[in-house]
């Protein structure tokens, strides 16, 4: 249940960001979540509902955006296919993951005065 | 004020935060890893199941290795009997009783190191609470990950958690003793599934109790020390060069 952690930095980060820029509300959110991050998206959305009272997010919405892993060879490029085994058929090198690790607050959407 | 019209209404901007949400745990985690790295101590973060036999493993370790000084931080909810198990094995080890927390995170680490003398260890054993999920995405500031899959857990395991398997440097796969007993579990299928899940698998076959496999990952980790030896040696080098 780390989800409740990263909500909780979710919204340290939201706070201060808000108080620098001297916003009045805050309206709107949008995390990226990464496929192999290990953050389960719906126990992320139940905690930020849980949480975003009394804060500055109390009238936010939090927009989740699934990001998909994706394997590439780091030498040709080439994609694994999902599932498959994590080396380029081609050049034999170890895959590299090139999407799908991220737990990233990406935009704030705040009313400023 | 809305600078489109002048009408009086507040406006609302976006704006383009890009903020890792981890951020926080990742830089106490680099403060370890530096710590560990000036002392040159080679600091494994141990992962897997409940009842996968990290423990055991521990205490196998300690038997092979009379010439290394070891530690070990121990992460459980409650109970601090791994701790007592290692200390009893010669590891001089701290527990971390976590409450209801799922995993140890870069600041339980730091401060238990406050209880601990690890500076004048080769080795660092972070014993992480048994579970596949949480502990892998938390850096601790350890050099190494390894996870302990015992046989008794089924063979498409690495498929059911990728996010633990991508995150191994080494996995070893536990109570290997017991195969003959389980004709179901199929070993080629474990390393077919850490191949799509792992960039590098590297799989280790141990028994804790017949002492199977022990001589060979310690000698991975004699490797791995090594290797961390040398990079702290450079860094220092580069550091006084620079001075």
């Amino acid at each position: 249940m780390h989800e409740y952690s990263l909500i909780q930095s979710l919204l340290d980060v939201v706070d201060a960001e808000a108080r620098s820029r001297g916003a009045t509300a805050v309206h709107h959110l949008r995390v990226q979540v990464g496929e192999l991050s290990g953050v389960e998206t719906e126990l992320l959305a139940s905690a930020y509902e849980l949480f975003r009272e009394h804060t500055s997010c109390a009238g936010a919405d939090l927009e989740i955006v699934p990001v998909p892993a994706r394997w590439g060879c780091p030498d040709c490029g080439a994609e694994i296919v999902r599932g498959d085994v994590l080396r380029c058929a081609a050049c034999a090198r170890p895959a590299q993951l090139e999407t799908g690790d991220e737990i990233l607050l990406e935009r704030i959407e705040m009313e400023v005065a | 004020m809305c600078e489109t019209c002048g009408c009086g209404d507040p406006e609302v901007v976006p704006v383009e935060v890009q903020q890792d949400l981890l951020a926080g745990n990742d830089r106490t985690a680099r403060h370890n890893r530096d710590h560990f790295m000036r002392d040159g101590v080679l600091a494994v973060n141990l992962m897997g199941s409940p009842g996968s036999g990290k423990t055991a493993l521990l205490e196998a370790t300690a038997r092979r290795t009379d010439d290394w000084r070891l530690g070990a931080l121990s992460g459980d909810l409650a109970t601090d009997n791994d701790a007592r198990r290692l200390d009893a094995a010669g590891i001089p080890s701290e527990a971390i009783t976590t409450g209801s927390a799922c995993h140890l995170d870069a600041r339980l680490v730091h401060r238990a190191l406050h209880d601990l003398p690890w500076r004048d260890l080769d080795l660092l054993f972070i014993e992480n609470v048994g579970n596949l999920v949480c502990p892998a995405i938390y850096d601790l500031g350890q050099e190494v990950n390894v996870v302990a899959l015992a046989v008794t857990e089924g063979d498409d395991k690495p498929l059911k958690y990728p996010v633990m398997f991508r995150k191994a440097d080494l996995v070893l796969l536990t109570k290997v003793d017991l195969l003959p007993y389980l004709p179901q579990v199929n070993v080629a299928a474990i390393e077919d599934a850490l191949a799509r899940t792992m960039p590098e698998p590297n799989l280790i076959r141990v028994s804790a109790v017949t002492g199977e496999g022990i001589d060979k990952w310690v000698d991975w980790l004699r490797a791995r020390r090594s290797a961390t030896v040398c990079a702290e040696a450079t860094t220092a080098t580069t550091t006084t060069a620079t001075a």
